[in-house]
């Protein structure tokens, strides 16, 4: 990968977040993809892939809670993060950064009450 | 006659925007403004008026810029989904290394990422081609038109108020009438005279002269001697408050920042051994040089810059001193384009939701005139230097401390952080206490040691 993208470089099967743990950041992938999945007993779930220009994490911003998922670059990944502090600073200041992490939130809950009612 | 009824001064389905610039601040304005729209149903459509072609190279392309864009930045365009993609991004930027006559020291940015993005705003320096990477400028315009602005290649030469909006007309005669007038001309004197006739009370920024030059390496002499790192130089040297030589692909920029930068003062930095010691012994720093020049910076924010239907925006109403030009365009751009989209085009709408946040970034940009002369007392004692060279290597040597100093540097030096966030972090007593035990290590140093 050359120097030319911004983040942290997450080599392939490298774990990015890991379930459990305690969420203080959002991230956004430059380049590359990651998947997320769940664990359950000794097998995987997958749950999503996602590419460039995506973000996970979202949660942990908004909750106190852990993190729900797992999530590893598939391939190099290189991936931005947005911390939680800098944030909500700067969302005081422009409230409108928010909507399109509202309008990716909206949309993943609308894909999911698909998958729902499909399954 | 002008109509002052205030429904007459909401953009509405079918209003028209003219926006006079195609740089960052333009290209802002026009991105959330469309943006914004969307989100309430509202159709409306934006003319960008730029004579530029950022894709060519040397100053016909050129919009006379350091080229960095801020971590604040990059978060902030991440969290708005726009990813800079890799072939504007000439280096992305990791560390910053700080160099004082006394020694030089490495400052690793916060999560070990690169979060700063070394670009230039057209193609690059004189001798540039394509293949070098794009233009920043362009990749704003071209995220613009996506989202359906027209983007015309014209300069305008004038604007004339009329009974229903202003009508702008072109260098080849055209003539379009606009419910609002964006204007995004930085610094341009030409330019600005424009908006005398339909912004009478405008008063223009105050500026000052800076410095800023090419020289061109292969690339792996470029990674070699500077990495992806910022060069930082606190040398004490006459009128330079801050120099500093950023990477970007095959080429290196330097950008000197102070009072009223002229050519002799350029040389002793260019000169100077802590310089000089960073590029190759044997290269003539003058063949490798395909451009220069001194272009004018925002020192004091415009005065009302603003009336019924017109705003400026970016360095031609307020800008952040010395430091995130392309941030301050961000901030400007975005809150005029919220303005007129959410509450009316009327002066009265600029005065109440615009000009707070031009307001804010000049009283930011006093503390940062007392951060820099602060700074500029510690760049002319060896003493100061020393002890805060001394507190800095400490810090970064040890990984999971609280690194103050190191932080307050990176934040002063990157334009990441508000000058008030900077200075109340400076003055905190857990920096300020080590800062002090260091200076009387440093005097003990001097004195006994004569280091």
């Amino acid at each position: 990968m050359r120097n030319n993208k911004l983040g942290r470089l997450y080599r392939d099967g490298e774990i990015v977040i890991k379930k459990g743990d305690e969420g203080t950041c959002l991230f956004v992938i430059q380049e590359g993809r990651v998947e997320v999945f769940d664990e359950k007993g000794d097998s995987e779930i997958k749950i999503a892939e996602l590419g460039a220009s995506e973000f996970f994490g979202e949660m942990g911003l908004f909750e106190k809670d852990v993190r729900s998922c797992t999530v590893r670059a598939q391939g190099n990944a290189k991936i931005l993060t947005i911390d939680k502090k800098n944030f909500y600073k700067t969302i005081q200041k422009d409230p409108t950064l928010a909507y399109k992490l509202l309008q990716k939130m909206s949309f993943r809950l609308r894909e999911l009450n698909k998958k729902v009612l499909q399954s | 006659m002008r109509d002052f009824s205030s429904e007459h001064f909401l953009l509405e389905d079918g209003s028209k925007i003219a926006v006079i610039g195609g740089g960052p601040a333009g290209s802002f304005f026009t991105y959330f403004a469309l943006d914004f729209a969307e989100r309430l149903g509202m159709e409306i459509s934006v003319d960008i008026y730029e004579p530029k072609d950022f894709n060519c190279a040397g100053p016909k392309g050129c919009n006379n810029c350091g080229g960095i864009v801020s971590e604040s930045l990059i978060q902030a365009l991440a969290t708005e989904g726009v990813v800079l993609s890799s072939d504007v991004i000439r280096r992305g930027i990791e560390s910053y290394t700080l160099h004082l006559e006394q020694g030089s020291t490495v400052i690793e940015t916060p999560f070990n990422e690169q979060r700063i993005a070394a670009m230039f705003r057209g193609i690059g320096p004189l001798g540039a081609d394509g293949k070098d990477g794009g233009s920043f400028d362009n990749y704003l315009l071209d995220l613009c038109k996506k989202s359906g602005a027209n983007v015309i290649h014209e300069a305008v030469t004038s604007a004339i108020r009329t009974a229903d909006g202003v009508t702008l007309s072109t260098k080849s005669k055209q003539k379009a009438r606009y419910d609002l007038v964006v204007g995004a001309v930085g610094l341009n004197t030409n330019a600005l005279d424009i908006f005398k006739s339909i912004c009478p009370s405008f008063v223009p920024p105050e500026t000052t002269k800076t410095y800023i030059s090419e020289f061109k390496m292969e690339p792996e002499l470029i990674d070699k001697h500077f990495g992806n790192s910022m060069h930082v130089f606190l040398l004490n040297l006459p009128h330079i408050k801050f120099g500093a030589l950023i990477p970007k692909g095959r080429f290196v920029t330097l950008v000197l920042l102070g009072s009223d930068i002229n050519k002799e003062i350029a040389s002793s930095f260019v000169n100077s051994e802590a310089v000089r010691k960073l590029f190759p012994p044997d290269v003539n720093l003058d063949d490798i040089t395909p451009c220069k020049c001194f272009p004018s910076i925002n020192v004091k924010g415009a005065k009302l810059a603003y009336d019924d239907r017109v705003v400026l925006v970016g360095d031609s109403a307020s800008s952040k001193l010395y430091k995130n030009g392309v941030g301050a365009a961000y901030i400007t751009g975005k809150a005029a384009a919220n303005t007129a989209v959410f509450n009316g085009i009327s002066a009265a709408a600029f005065k109440k939701h615009y000009q707070p946040v031009c307001s804010n970034l000049e009283r930011d940009n006093v503390l940062g005139k007392f951060i820099f002369s602060v700074t500029g007392i510690i760049q002319k004692s060896h003493l100061l230097k020393s002890a805060m060279l001394g507190l800095v290597i400490k810090e970064q040597g040890k990984k999971n401390q609280n690194r103050r100093m190191s932080s307050v540097l990176w934040d002063t030096f990157t334009g990441s952080a508000a000058y008030k966030n900077i200075f109340l972090r400076f003055m905190n007593p857990l920096l300020l206490i080590p800062f002090i035990w260091s200076i009387i290590k440093s005097m003990f140093n001097i004195i006994f040691k004569g280091k």
